[in-house]
Parts: C-alpha cells; sequence; structure tokens
C-alpha cells in the first residue's frame, strides 16, 4: 500500500542552511524529510512518508512574500500531498508569519489538511488562528518532540477525517468558530449556577466572550452634493417582484443590483420585500419607505443631488452574518466607485 | 402525564390518553368568521410527520382553584391569576399551523436527526390546521390564528378538570417585604423577562396588553404558570417563545429549584424589546430602576429574537450592572454558516456572563416523512430556508434556525455553541 503524502516546511535555520545570515536564501525544495522532519515522521508512524520538504529563508519570504507563496506553491503542488505540515515555528516571529502564510494558502489551493505550530505569542498565532489549525508550543526548539507529537496526531485525524476536539482536549488555539453541541445540562439551569458562582466571587466561565466589532469611522462630510452621483442602497430586502435572484429572507449569502433608470418611484407591483425580520405589510405597499427612489428623483430635478445611480443594490439585513456582509460591500463598493458614484443612501430597517 | 393523544366523540382524559373531539374543534376555531377552513390532525412522538409552517404551541391548561382562568385578558376576563392550582395537561400540546403570515413561522419534525432539536417532538400534538379568508390583511390573519390556538388549547384544558393529577409541584412568592424577610441571609435574584415587541408581528401580550406600549413591571413568576403572557405569532422560529414556554419558563423553574437553599427568589421584571431607540433607552432605565429598587443582588435576563434585541439585552445588562448588581445573560448565536463571525449584534464589557443556546445557522438534513401535516410550500421563504432547500422528494435542507424554538434564547434546550 502507498504511504500517505506529506510535505514540509521549514525555514533556513532548521534546514541547517544557516542562522540569521542564510535568512535571505530563496525558496527551493528537497525530497525526503530533513531536521524536525525526523521527529514528524516518527510521530505520525509507518502510514505516513514525507515526500519533500519545502525551504525558505525567513526574510527572503517576509520582503517577498506574494513572490515566494507562488513559487513554494508550485514546488508543493507536484508532490501532490495528502497532508501539509509547517514549523513549528516556536516564538520565531517572521518563521511563524511564512508557516501561517503557507499553510493557509496550500489549504485554500490544495483543499487538503494543514497543520502548523507556534508559540502563543508568536505574532502569528493573531494572524492565522482563525484559518489554520495551529499547535500551541513551548517557546523554543526543546519542545520540538512534544510539539511534533500533537502536530501528528492532529494531522491524522484531519485526514482520516475524524472529529477534532475542542481546542483544550487537542492543543491547537482557538479559532473563535462556534460549533454547537448537546449539554448534559439545559441553558436556564447553567445560568443559575453561573449566577451563584458570580455573586458568591467564584471562578466562572463564560460560555462566549465578547467578540470585537472593527467600527467603521465616517467619512468627512460631503461639502457639495449637488455634484454628486448618489447611489441607494439597502439591506431591507426590497428586490424585485417575484425575488429573482431568490435572495434569502434571513441570512442572506447573496445580494442583488436592480435597475430603476426608468422608473419615477418604486411601484408595489415592480417591487416587494423578502426581509423576514421586520413587517413587510406597510413596505409591500409603499417600497418606496425602504428604497426612497420618490423623493430621491425629486432631489435630483431639483438639483439638491447631482444625479441618481441607474440601480440600487439590496439584500436582507436580518441574520446575515458579518463576514457576508462585509464580502458583498467589499464587492459592489468597486463597482459602485467605477460608476462614479459619490455617495451612498444606505437604508436598514 | 398525557402518553397517546386520539380522537373521539368526546374530548377526555383516560388513563393517560388524551382524546379529543375533532368537529368540537372545528366548529370553534369556524366561530372566527375570517377563518374559512379548519382541520385537526394528530401528531405523535416517533411518528414519521413533519408539521409546518407552525405558528404556536400551547399546553393546555386549566386553572381548578383560585382566581380567574387561563389567558386572562386575552380569551378569558381580565382578572390577576398565578394563584391556587392549575392542571397542566403535560405531554400534550396544540400547535397552529397554515398558510404562512410572514416568514417567521417554522416547522416541526416528529421524528429523525431534526427532531431532537424542539421540544414538541416529544409530545403528543393536537395540530389546527387553519385557513383564512382570502381578502384577510396579515395582522387579522395572525391575531385569527392566535385567538384560535388559544381557545383550543384552553378547551382541551378543561378535560384535565377533574383528573388527578402524576405530580403536584408547590412554587411560591410571597409579597416583596414578606418573601425578603422569609430568606434574609441568601443573595435576592430576580429574573428579567425581555417579551418580543419589535411590531406587528412580533408581538407579546401581558393580559391582553401589547407589551410595546407597556412599561416594565413586575410581576409574580407563577402569574406565568396561568396563561398571564402569550405569545404573538411570527417571531425567527428558532427563537420563538412560544406560549407553551412562558407556561413553563426553565428559568423560573430552575430558580425555584434553588429558591430557599442558595438564593431567595424576589419575582420577575417584565420588560420589552421595541425598536425605537427612546424606547429601548427608557425601558432599560427603568428595568434597571425596578432592580435596583427591588434591592436585588443578582439577575438572569433572558432576550426573545436576535440581532436589534441584542441591543436592548446589552443595554439591560449594563445599566443593571451599573446598579452593582450581578448579571448572567442567556442568548443564542449567529456566527453565520462557518461560525466564524461575530455571534451577537451588540456588545458590552459588563457582558462577562453568558450562557449558549447554540448557533442558529448550521446547516441540517431533515428526510422526507411519511405526513406532511399544513404545507412545505414557503419552506424556502422561511427564515433558515434558501433557494434549494426544500428537494423533490420531500427532503429539506435548511439552517436549524427553520426549527420552532430549536436555539430559543431561555435556555430551555441543551443545544450550546462552544469555540473550536
Amino acid at each position: 500500500m502507498s504511504k500517505i503524502k506529506v510535505v514540509h516546511y521549514i525555514n533556513n535555520f532548521f534546514a541547517n542552511i544557516g542562522g540569521e545570515e542564510k535568512a535571505d536564501v530563496p525558496p527551493e525544495i528537497r525530497e525526503g524529510k530533513i531536521g524536525p522532519g525526523l521527529a514528524l515522521e516518527s510521530s505520525l508512524g509507518e502510514e505516513y512518508e514525507i515526500v519533500a520538504t519545502a525551504i525558505c529563508g525567513d526574510s527572503y519570504f517576509g520582503e517577498n512574500i506574494e513572490e515566494a507563496k507562488e513559487t513554494l506553491m508550485g514546488m508543493i503542488e507536484k508532490y501532490d500531498p495528502d497532508l501539509f505540515v509547517a514549523g513549528p515555528a516556536f516564538n520565531a516571529g517572521r518563521y511563524g508569519t511564512a508557516c501561517g502564510t503557507m499553510a493557509k494558502e496550500v489549504e485554500e489551493k490544495l483543499n487538503i489538511p494543514v497543520i502548523t505550530g507556534m508559540y502563543s505569542e508568536n505574532p502569528g498565532v493573531d494572524l492565522f488562528k482563525q484559518d489554520i489549525h495551529i499547535i500551541e508550543t513551548s517557546i523554543s526548539a526543546a519542545g520540538m518532540r512534544k510539539a511534533m507529537k500533537k502536530i501528528a496526531d492532529l494531522g491524522d485525524k484531519m485526514v482520516k477525517e475524524e472529529e477534532i476536539l475542542s481546542p483544550q482536549e487537542e492543543g491547537y488555539f482557538e479559532r473563535g468558530i462556534r460549533v454547537n453541541y448537546f449539554n448534559d445540562v439545559r441553558g436556564s439551569k447553567r445560568a443559575v449556577d453561573m449566577l451563584i458562582k458570580k455573586m458568591k466571587k467564584e471562578e466562572y466561565n463564560t460560555e462566549y466572550p465578547m467578540p470585537v466589532f472593527d467600527r467603521v469611522d465616517p467619512m468627512p462630510a460631503i461639502k457639495d452634493l449637488s455634484k454628486i452621483k448618489v447611489a441607494l442602497v439597502t439591506s431591507g430586502g426590497v428586490v424585485p417582484q417575484g425575488n429573482p435572484d431568490k435572495i434569502e429572507s434571513s441570512s442572506a449569502t447573496k445580494y442583488g443590483i436592480y435597475d430603476i433608470s426608468n422608473l419615477e418611484s418604486m411601484k408595489k407591483d415592480d417591487f416587494m420585500t423578502i426581509h423576514g425580520g421586520y413587517d413587510r405589510a406597510f413596505v409591500t405597499e409603499n417600497p418606496n419607505l425602504v428604497v426612497p427612489l420618490d423623493v430621491m428623483r425629486e432631489y435630483e430635478e431639483e438639483g439638491v443631488i447631482g444625479e441618481l445611480a441607474d440601480y440600487f443594490v439590496t439584500t436582507t439585513g436580518t441574520g446575515t452574518s458579518v463576514g457576508n456582509a462585509k464580502g458583498f460591500g467589499e464587492e459592489f463598493s468597486k463597482k459602485l466607485v467605477e460608476d462614479g458614484v459619490g455617495a451612498v443612501l444606505l437604508t436598514s430597517t | 402525564m398525557i402518553k397517546d393523544v386520539q380522537f373521539g366523540e368526546e374530548t377526555k382524559v383516560e388513563k393517560g390518553t388524551l382524546y379529543v373531539n375533532k368537529e368540537k374543534i372545528k366548529e370553534m376555531v369556524l366561530e372566527d368568521k375570517r377563518l374559512i377552513k379548519a382541520d385537526v390532525e394528530l401528531a405523535r412522538p416517533g411518528e414519521s410527520v413533519r408539521i409546518a409552517p407552525v405558528k404556536d404551541v400551547i399546553e393546555p391548561r386549566v386553572k381548578v382553584e383560585g382566581n380567574g382562568q387561563v389567558f386572562p385578558g386575552i380569551i378569558n376576563k381580565v382578572k390577576t391569576v398565578g394563584e391556587g392550582r392549575t392542571h397542566a395537561l403535560v405531554g400534550s400540546n396544540v400547535v397552529t399551523c397554515g398558510k404562512i403570515v410572514g416568514f417567521q413561522e417554522g416547522l416541526i419534525d416528529m421524528s429523525g436527526p431534526t427532531a431532537k432539536y424542539t421540544p414538541f417532538s416529544k409530545t403528543n400534538n393536537v395540530c389546527v390546521v387553519i385557513e383564512g379568508r382570502e381578502d384577510l390583511e396579515t395582522h387579522e390573519y395572525e391575531e385569527a390564528g392566535r385567538l384560535a390556538g388559544l381557545k383550543v388549547a384552553a378547551y382541551i384544558g378543561e378535560a384535565g378538570k377533574k383528573v388527578e393529577p402524576n405530580e403536584i409541584v408547590t412554587y411560591e412568592t410571597k409579597p416583596l417585604l414578606e418573601q425578603v424577610a422569609e430568606y434574609p441571609d441568601l443573595p435576592k435574584v430576580g429574573y428579567v423577562h425581555m417579551l418580543q415587541s419589535q411590531g406587528l408581528l412580533h408581538d407579546t401580550y401581558y393580559y391582553g396588553v401589547d407589551a410595546k406600549v407597556m412599561v416594565p413591571t413586575f410581576m409574580y413568576p407563577t402569574e406565568m404558570m396561568d396563561g398571564a403572557i402569550v405569545s404573538g405569532n411570527c417571531v425567527a422560529p428558532c427563537d420563538k417563545v412560544t406560549t407553551f414556554h412562558h407556561f413553563n419558563n426553565p428559568v423560573i423553574e430552575d430558580l425555584y429549584e434553588r429558591h430557599g437553599k442558595d438564593i431567595n427568589f424576589i419575582g420577575v421584571v417584565l420588560t420589552n424589546e421595541n425598536v425605537w431607540l427612546m424606547d429601548k433607552e427608557r425601558s432599560s432605565d427603568m428595568t434597571a430602576k425596578l432592580c435596583r429598587h427591588l434591592g436585588l443582588d443578582g439577575v438572569i435576563i433572558t432576550e426573545e429574537g436576535y440581532g436589534n434585541p441584542d441591543t436592548d439585552l446589552m443595554m439591560n445588562c449594563q445599566k443593571v450592572a451599573q446598579e452593582d448588581i450581578d448579571v448572567v445573560l442567556i442568548t443564542d448565536e449567529f456566527p453565520g454558516r462557518d461560525g466564524k463571525s461575530q455571534s451577537v449584534a451588540d456588545t458590552v464589557p459588563e457582558a462577562d456572563a453568558l450562557v449558549s443556546c447554540g448557533n442558529g445557522n448550521v446547516i441540517e438534513y431533515f428526510p422526507p416523512m411519511d405526513k406532511v401535516i399544513g404545507t412545505l410550500d414557503y419552506i424556502e421563504t422561511m427564515i433558515g430556508g434558501y433557494e434549494g432547500s426544500l428537494k423533490e422528494d420531500g427532503s429539506i435542507e435548511a439552517e436549524i434556525q427553520i426549527i420552532i424554538a430549536s436555539t430559543i434564547a431561555n435556555g430551555y434546550n441543551t443545544l450550546a455553541a462552544k469555540g473550536y
């Protein structure tokens, strides 16, 4: 039986090329295992074989990220690996970033399990823990054997598609991914227990530490609206009758862009709302309540605004994840800019 | 304890079986001229049955001793309830379903892999399928459906009047000063109960008063056990606090469990979740004021719904905590299908003790069922559904938020989420 193929990524130092003076070596790949690969292969066991080791100098990688990434990908791809292991990088910051970058890239391009290891204060942890599994290691290479054992155990599970347990059980950094499970005790009872502990000043663990939101600073005020092209954007779920793009009534995965160039107002025979989070009765009667085309046409006529864009952009806000919403915004705002839109009237519900 | 449900000539309970008179129920529902068709179907645990779109679930109850009747101010005369003795036909429920009002209704699977997400797969359900007049305006249709369910539940509840209960549980909360004096050494705990009141089709009623036009108030926990609070139809199905859940509020039950042992359970502060900022400010101010006024040391706060009400939850949390009261929150999570986004829409630093009721965005497969009560016509536009959700063979792929009370944010279920 052929063995499960592993490609391992390490830096100049662990490849025995040299220390800081050799940190500028460009990407290369060698067949078989090198340095820490020995510990990795023995931890993985007989089923596995490290078919190649990819190497790059840390400063070379840092200074030429895009090029190094592409070159290394080309080299790695040729070995058609089943598992990709990077590092571990311990507390080496540049090395950690390189390991994280390559692991993320390999997962995206080859769709195979990837894993790396770092010390908790390595900057690579915060940069990549949400994207990939990073095993928590000691501060230095003295902890190599222990780290490789955990990397191998988790890597083996990933390859065999076995259930991956919690961060505490497997030893990786929490990725911030919320996963369902059935607790032994119902939520209300856990809340009462938590409250009693909190009142007694005993230690308790919140089940969801508060997330951090990236706040967007408002742009400076527009000086002269009369020369600006304005576009209407809404999360109120107004779509053409029949919802041609089948945008969801909640947890939207898409948005729509619809033509209004020949319209003076939003007629109820032409538009509807599919939003699942508010009482739609009034907007069903008058879609201008959410997409105020009627008023904007008056403003256009009066010269209050320069002109109105030929289309409006729409999605459902209710239950839509921040990740999806951010993705939509990044995508359609490019079109808005291309089309010369200088301001957006964003309506929610 | 009801173990089975059957049709019968007379509505009665015999040896743990509930018999219901189908014709009588249909007649009763059709008394409301806004409804033109009614049917009654039965669904039992383990059967290959899917019920959709579900509007409300109501446990049949009846007052045996004490003032008033169930659902005061709605289908019975308004009168303060919460004292005396009430019989509940535990293990049975009335489920209203039929043509959708507005995306927010959900489904119940009586068996299969998704049955575990809803408590109503474990109860014997009398499903009342309604159809409204074609020209009926949505709010009217919602009200007609709501009243039909309550009427039928109260009617079936009557059958429990003379039944010898399997179990009698006594819950007692005394008037404030007496209650404080009863356990002077135990910390005083309250429950801040946020009622969904975002607007038409997102409403809750307290003694018949629409929660969005009330200001926060204080109540005995036992009032809820007699139906002082009823659910309006249409809230995201997973989050819906059904009328069953108002009867059987798990926070109240679990606080009573520790009452007199570790805590002194003082009572319930009732508040709302209005959409106007001024209302949010006023209600959260008053909630914090009431908690302070009552001398509470700790409170548990629950919300109904997600997104917009997260703001009310956080405002209540912050303002109550600023009165030097320990706060624990219960909520569910919506971090997206990949679980990577923020689970709540608002945060405050004081929200440092939170219980999770699970991620509602998780996608599940619902295998086809032999029988559908209601209709699957709306699956793809219901909350949790999407284009392609409903397959030709009647199976469904959808987010678990389409299931009634699957991630209900009052801690009734054991479903939870943790960080990976």
